[in-house]
């Protein structure tokens, strides 16, 4: 129980004077991936079926292997934002913090491996 | 973190059943969320029987009907009765929406009234609206002016002054909000659907000199960037107004301050 006044309790600790950033990065990779995941879904699936040999072959061809880098970097980068508000949305406290920092790690770590696997087939 | 279950003292009960008026043949089935902070009781869903041939159109009417002929403890806010006060906004049919302007035919089964959802109850369908109106003037709803003030008047052009319909009629009732998921889970922060239209119509008013100032009162991932574009709030604005199409304009000055 605070005796806060009305207004007090509204206005909070103000402006964070920040968020913009945050929604502006969501945009531009909303954007992206508008145009990467029918260029990966292309690329990736004019390959499935085929043998161990031919799968290598072609991601060391670089319109592929670039393709589906950025997927994944775009697409981890996306993730971790979304998620990030969604965790703000419903976690409060403490809590918060915690699944934010698991997230962000999780997005990063993912994005690497996938990076990595995919400049491991191509190099 | 977020409740998907009522606490225990919230957790509805079956009410009392109100007899049916002798000899009525038009009868409305209504039923109505009480709760009295006095009795120490959870609240419950009380039915009552309205006849039609006897009671006005819109909900409000069935509601002062029941009020004045059948329960006088039932309790609720009103004023105008035509729609311009806001008073009487409650949860009728599934929908936040004015009494007064919502006709009982637009009712297909039986009427089940509740206050606003996720605030407060003071009692029965009254909700507490204190932290809602305070968010309301944190968002600074006057003109704010730095150059000395004019002999006569602010001119506004024709164009200018058309930007403020579809904001300007905004009648605070509250619908709006309490129908946004976004304000239920984080309402102490996020500012709502209803405030931020406020702000949004003084933001664009050609005379306010505080457009920056403003802009950065909003700039926070909580009183603004909560806003996910439900629509909840447009589509249960009983004035036909769009508030996310207003939080749309405040995001996109923002990027525009920045980019």
């Amino acid at each position: 129980m605070a005796f806060l006044t009305d207004r007090k309790r509204a206005v909070g600790m103000g402006s964070a004077k920040t968020g913009t950033e945050h929604h502006w990065q969501m945009m531009v990779t909303s954007v992206a991936l508008l145009v990467l995941i029918p260029l990966f879904v292309f690329t990736f699936g004019a390959i499935l079926g085929s043998s161990y040999e031919e799968v290598i072959a072609y991601y060391q061809r670089p319109f592929p292997a670039v393709v589906a880098i950025l997927t994944m970097l775009v697409g981890w980068l996306h993730f971790r934002h979304g998620v990030q508000t969604l965790i703000e949305d419903y976690v409060h406290g403490l809590a918060r913090k915690v699944v934010i920092i698991v997230m962000i790690c999780v997005s990063y770590s993912a994005a690497a491996f996938a990076i990595f696997a995919i400049v491991r087939i191509a190099l | 973190m977020v409740q998907l279950t009522l606490p225990k003292n919230s957790r509805m009960t079956v009410g009392k059943t109100w007899p049916k008026p002798e000899g009525a043949t038009n009868l409305r089935k209504v039923q109505i969320y009480r709760w009295n902070p006095d009795d120490g009781k959870n609240p419950s869903l009380d039915t009552y029987f309205v006849d039609m041939d006897s009671c006005g159109p819109m909900v409000l009417d069935a509601l002062i009907k029941i009020k004045n002929e059948i329960d006088p403890t039932l309790t609720f806010r009103r004023s105008c009765r035509e729609g311009i006060c806001g008073s009487c906004a409650m949860n009728i049919d599934g929908i936040n929406t004015l009494a007064c302007i919502y006709g009982m035919d637009e009712i297909k089964s039986d009427v089940k009234i509740y206050p606003l959802p996720h605030m407060p109850v003071i009692k029965d369908l009254i909700p507490d609206l204190t932290h809602f109106y305070a968010q309301h003037a944190s968002i600074m709803p006057w003109l704010e002016t730095k150059t000395n003030r004019p002999a006569k008047e602010w001119k506004q052009s024709i164009e200018d002054r058309k930007k403020l319909d579809g904001l300007y009629e905004c009648v605070m009732c509250a619908s709006c909000s309490t129908s946004c998921p976004s304000y239920w889970w984080n309402g102490d922060r996020y500012l709502g659907p209803a405030a931020l239209l406020h702000a949004y119509r003084w933001i664009i008013d050609s005379r306010d000199e505080a457009t920056g100032e403003r802009l950065d009162e909003l700039e926070d991932p909580f009183k603004l960037y909560r806003c996910h574009t439900i629509m909840n709030c447009a589509k249960t604005c009983p004035k036909g107004l769009n508030p996310a199409k207003a939080i749309a304009h405040i995001k996109k000055m923002m990027v525009e301050r920045v980019v």
